[in-house]
């Protein structure tokens, strides 16, 4: 298995010190090229998962085995993209997807790297703009320019496309899809929309909450593009939405009594 | 009204008021000069090339005193973001100590240095050197976790972090660390010249004073002030506002 994550436990402690259990007993095995999509509530502990495979975040116990050794601290093997585009803003466009290939390749070399992956993402002609200058669709696919300019086995993705508008998601939709057939890359997408996961993913992870654990495993026999498949597409969600609704139910009834607590 | 055109008509009135309450003799020119007499005081000091003299002394003063006030700042203010035991000593010295006016450390500079050029440059450092400290601070404080994290993702850690990632996005504190120091310097500049020695635009303003030359005070007072406006205003500010822009912190 490409990505292995071995009975991942992880534990914060709140303000009066007490341990809380975000994730609990994770254990899941990506296959080389597979495009797994990690669903669940808002809150269920997506992000520290992600943040554990990229390295940024320790477990409390258990291990992340990417292509064979052992995750401790983050690497180039792992590219990741966040849910704000998290560029520099003192950097170009150029600039900022050339950022992680400063110490291993030429200048020349690294801005034709660079280039190749932001016609990728339609962007060849913003080369010289300042992400400020950029909508937040254009920032985002700057982001996975910069994400796969070093080129990574793996690309993490953490609801990359949260923050947009539903026609700029659809259209970032298809050209990931794209990305994903011409690169080969494993994908760990980060997600709280269901249809999004369906639309995109060999495989969902369904994520249950308090605390964070795996409910269900579900594979996505469709083929590509899908949107001639709505019909299957809204089965899917259908059974997944069964799932959920517990869930989602857990933390809304939660809410409310934090609410009338305060 | 065009702002420019009210500050127009605002000063000439002033001027033209100035200048006619003085022929009229409403005041004798040893209180206050008439603005004609200013402008003579200006040129004759131009012209023998005394003001340009202090114009450079004063200049390479302030040079050297920012700079090394940036300089020690920046540093101190690294050291103050990343160790916390340095914070919480040293930090609490500086929190003080930039509550002084660093003119009064001046009779303790020419006991140290003696009745020199030493002695003002040390009271400009410091005049300049706090402000950017705590400025330096929380520049490296306030950086979004975010960045550090993205980079860290693409293969960044330690001194390369800090250099491609933590200074460059604490840019628009060190601005605005730089603007205050500039200011705080130029005033403990001419608090220090007054005191001491010339050639200085301070210096020969007492100069001027005790030889009861008020069109020279005058005027030296202006180009003190005109001086702290262009850098602040067309200077500073517009690189502050460039830098706010681009760093995404105002629309
Ligand atoms: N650094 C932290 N310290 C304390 N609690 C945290 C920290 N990070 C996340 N949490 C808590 O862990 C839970 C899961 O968070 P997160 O992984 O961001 O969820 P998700 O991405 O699924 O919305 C939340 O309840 C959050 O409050
Ligand atoms: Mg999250």
């Amino acid at each position: 298995m490409f990505i292995e994550i071995n009975d991942i436990q992880k534990q914060f402690l709140d303000k009066d010190n007490k341990a809380i259990n975000v994730l609990t007993n994770i254990d899941l095995k990506v296959e080389k090229g597979e495009f797994v999509s990690i669903l669940g509530p808002s809150g269920c502990g997506k992000s520290t998962l992600l943040s554990i495979v990229a390295g940024l975040t320790k477990a409390t116990s258990g291990e992340i085995i990417v292509n064979q050794s052992k995750v401790t601290k983050p690497g180039k093997d792992r590219g990741m993209v966040f849910q704000q585009a998290a560029l520099f803003p003192w950097l170009n466009v150029l600039e900022n997807v050339t950022f992680p290939l400063k110490k291993e390749m030429s200048k020349k070399e690294a801005e034709n790297q660079a280039k190749k992956y932001l016609q990728m993402v339609q962007l060849s002609n913003y080369l010289h703009h300042y992400p400020h200058e950029l909508s937040g669709g254009m920032q985002q696919r700057v982001a996975i320019a910069r994400a796969l300019a070093m080129n990574p086995d793996t690309l993490l993705m953490d609801e990359p496309f949260g923050a947009l508008d539903e026609q700029t998601r659809s259209r970032l939709h298809g050209q990931l899809e794209t990305i994903w057939t011409e690169t080969k890359k494993t994908i760990l997408f980060v997600t709280h929309s269901i249809s999004e996961s369906i639309k995109l993913s060999d495989r969902i992870i369904v994520m249950g909450t308090k605390p964070g654990t795996i409910l269900q495993d579900i594979k996505v026999d469709l083929p590509r593009p899908r949107e001639q498949y709505k019909k299957e597409m809204l089965e899917i969600e259908e059974h997944i939405m069964g799932y959920l609704k517990k869930e989602i139910d857990k933390v809304v009834s939660e809410e409310l009594a934090n609410a009338s607590n305060t | 009204m065009h702002p420019t055109l009210k500050r127009i008509i605002f000063f000439t009135s002033i001027i033209a008021f100035w200048e006619i309450g003085s022929r009229l003799e409403l005041w004798m020119p040893i209180i206050l000069p008439s603005p004609t007499m200013v402008l003579n005081a200006l040129v004759t000091g131009f012209e023998d090339k005394t003001l340009i003299y202090d114009l450079v002394a004063s200049f390479k003063r302030l040079a050297i005193g920012l700079a090394l006030s940036l300089l020690i700042g920046s540093a101190l203010g690294v050291l103050l973001a990343k160790s916390k035991s340095a914070d919480e000593t040293i930090g609490t010295v500086i929190l003080a100590l930039q509550a002084v006016p660093s003119i009064v450390w001046l009779p303790l500079a020419i006991m140290w240095f003696g009745m020199n050029e030493t002695s003002v440059i040390f009271v400009v450092v410091l005049g300049g050197t706090f402000v950017m400290t705590l400025n330096m601070r929380s520049g490296i404080k306030n950086v979004h976790p975010l960045y550090i994290k993205a980079a860290q993702t693409m293969g960044s850690k330690g001194w390369d972090l800090f250099v491609r990632v933590i200074f460059p996005a604490s840019i628009p504190h060190v601005v605005t660390g730089a603007r205050l120091a500039w200011a705080f310097c130029w005033r403990a500049l001419m608090a220090g010249e007054l005191l001491s020695t010339g050639p200085g635009l301070g210096y020969t303003l007492r100069f001027a004073s005790d030889f009861g030359d008020m069109a020279l005070v005058i005027g030296v007072m202006i180009i003190i002030g005109v001086i702290g406006y262009i850098v602040d205003q067309l200077i500073f500010q517009r690189v502050e506002k460039t830098v706010l822009k681009r760093w995404g912190l105002e629309s």
